[in-house]
């Protein structure tokens, strides 16, 4: 060890501990190999002056000096090349070769499946930091990398796009098997944060609209270590319950870095196998994610996720309303028509008794169904109606004709005439007006 | 058959009062027809109020199991 160091430069060699492989070294080695040195030697040292004792260095020996030297040297570099060579990006550790147009060298990443957010290949171009080191057994030198970065691109942008390409492949983006939101959830899960103003958004948004709505809170944490696993098990959990209808998974705002866990493949993949429809809601309108790639919608906000999630109770409630007043306009309209169509046969068949008893008789029997019919629901319904008040009248076919607008009927054709094209000329028409009908015969069909 | 949703039963309450308001129905359909659609209607109300409103948290006791309690979230 000391003799070795005499002949490297002095500011590198002090401080240089022992190495416990160096004294295990066998003597013979060292023997054998100074004996061929020697021989070599001996043939200059008839020209030169060569120093009385020359140190002979076993190859290890060398080797660990060499090593020594160079990590002392080069403890902390910054180094910008291609990556080639990289072989296996299963293993635990990255081992790969830094080249440029004219050299290459070998690079290793200790933990670099853990470490590093995004994938290596060959050709993408690096900007890595770490010390230099040799690997004994090879005798290589190589770069041992506590950092890199991307060239031209930050490390997280560069794992995003990397993954958002590689699930996009998968199909796990697919338009075709996004999964239509419920209309009315019951029961709506969320996987948040507890603390977060996500979920205080997320629950005043929900009960505004909808107040009975039902909510359930997976809490998680949403960024951090651990993060992405959490939030990709909580939502396994809630498609194990069996009670939620709808799932809304997210943050609020925050940085690139906050919002990574949703940028994560485990909660992508935690979404895409999710029975129960998620919407994604993740930082900001401006905040794109992977997971709002893979959910089913993707709501700019958490808040925007709760109108998404439930419609407003009061919009349901009146439509329900106007339906119902809609089917006391029908009915009523109905009863009318076949009340009076009934009273207009009556009224123009001469002599009815003596020509067409079978016809009265039929036709009595139908008046006094009607009758019923209209009387026992009748008055009801009509004090129903004006209950639901408004201005139901308008839209009757009645306050129409009030204005002069009359209804065209013929023998042979059904409802009302729409167009002309159904009656023939000649043919005999009914006209009823706001106030009694008239028979009319057709002259002229003008072809619309 | 599987009980309606919400969604269905107001497209089927909808339906019926289109139909009745074509005025194309003999009168017994007519009556059977309303009487369905208020039916309907009331159906709709009634699934509107189903739920309770609970706002829960899953919490994880000693034993690790998991059930939901009531949620506030802080201001």
């Amino acid at each position: 060890m000391e003799q070795s160091s005499l002949n490297f430069d002095a500011p590198f060699e002090e401080g240089i501990p022992a190495r416990k492989e160096r004294e295990a070294i066998p003597k013979t080695h060292k023997v054998k190999a100074r004996a061929e040195v020697e021989v070599e030697a001996e043939a200059v040292v008839v020209d030169v002056d060569v120093p009385a004792e020359p140190h002979i260095f076993t190859v290890s020996e060398l080797t660990f000096s060499v090593r020594d030297l160079l990590e002392n040297r080069f403890p902390d570099v910054w180094v910008t090349g291609e990556v080639s060579n990289f072989r296996n990006p299963e293993h635990k550790h990255y081992y790969f070769s830094l080249k440029d147009d004219q050299s290459q060298m070998r690079a290793v990443v200790f933990n670099g499946k853990q470490r590093i957010p995004f994938n290596l290949e060959d050709g993408l171009e690096l900007i890595c930091h770490g010390k230099i080191s040799v690997y004994s057994a090879r005798g290589e030198y190589q770069i041992i990398i506590d950092h890199m970065e991307p060239k031209g691109k930050g490390a997280l942008q560069l794992a995003f796009e990397q993954l958002k390409k590689k699930l996009e492949a998968e199909g796990l983006f697919a338009k075709e098997r996004k999964r239509a939101l419920p209309f009315l959830p019951r029961k709506i899960g969320v996987v948040t944060s507890p603390t977060g103003a996500a979920i205080r958004d997320i629950i005043n948004v929900l009960t505004r609209r909808f107040p009975t709505i039902e909510i359930l809170l997976n809490p998680v944490r949403v960024q951090g270590d651990g993060a992405a696993a959490e939030i990709a098990e909580a939502i396994a959990e809630m498609n194990l319950r069996g009670d939620i209808d709808l799932l809304i998974v997210g943050r609020g705002g925050g940085s690139l870095e906050d919002l990574w866990a949703f940028n994560e493949e485990a909660v992508a993949r935690a979404i895409f196998a999710s029975e129960i429809p998620v919407i994604s809601a993740v930082g900001h309108e401006i905040d794109f994610t992977i997971a709002d790639f893979v959910a089913d919608v993707r709501a700019p906000t958490p808040s925007a996720a709760a109108e998404i999630a439930v419609p407003r109770k009061e919009d349901l409630e009146n439509e329900i309303t106007d339906f119902r007043r809609q089917l006391f306009i029908a009915i009523k309209n109905d009863l009318q028509t076949k009340w009076s169509d009934v009273q207009k046969l009556k009224g123009r068949i001469i002599d009815p008794s003596r020509r067409f008893p079978d016809l009265i008789l039929r036709l009595d029997g139908f008046a006094e169904r009607l009758r019923l019919a209209v009387t026992g629901r009748f008055q009801a319904w009509e004090q129903l109606l004006l209950k639901l008040g408004s201005n139901l009248k308008h839209l009757s076919p009645m306050h129409i004709m009030e204005k002069g607008y009359a209804v065209v009927t013929a023998k042979g054709v059904e409802g009302p005439i729409k167009s002309a094209k159904s009656l023939k000329e000649g043919a005999g028409v009914d006209i009823r007006f706001y106030q009694g009908f008239a028979a009319a015969k057709v002259t002229k069909i003008i072809d619309g | 058959m599987a009980e309606r949703t919400f969604e269905q039963s107001m497209e089927e309450l909808e339906k019926v009062v289109r139909q009745l308001e074509k005025g194309e129905l003999s009168l017994d359909s007519s009556v059977a027809a309303f009487e369905s659609g208020i039916k309907l209607a009331k159906e709709c109300e009634k699934k509107l109020t189903e739920a309770k409103g609970k706002v829960e948290q899953l919490v994880k006791d000693e034993s690790g199991k998991t059930r939901a309690q009531t949620f506030e979230p802080k201001d």
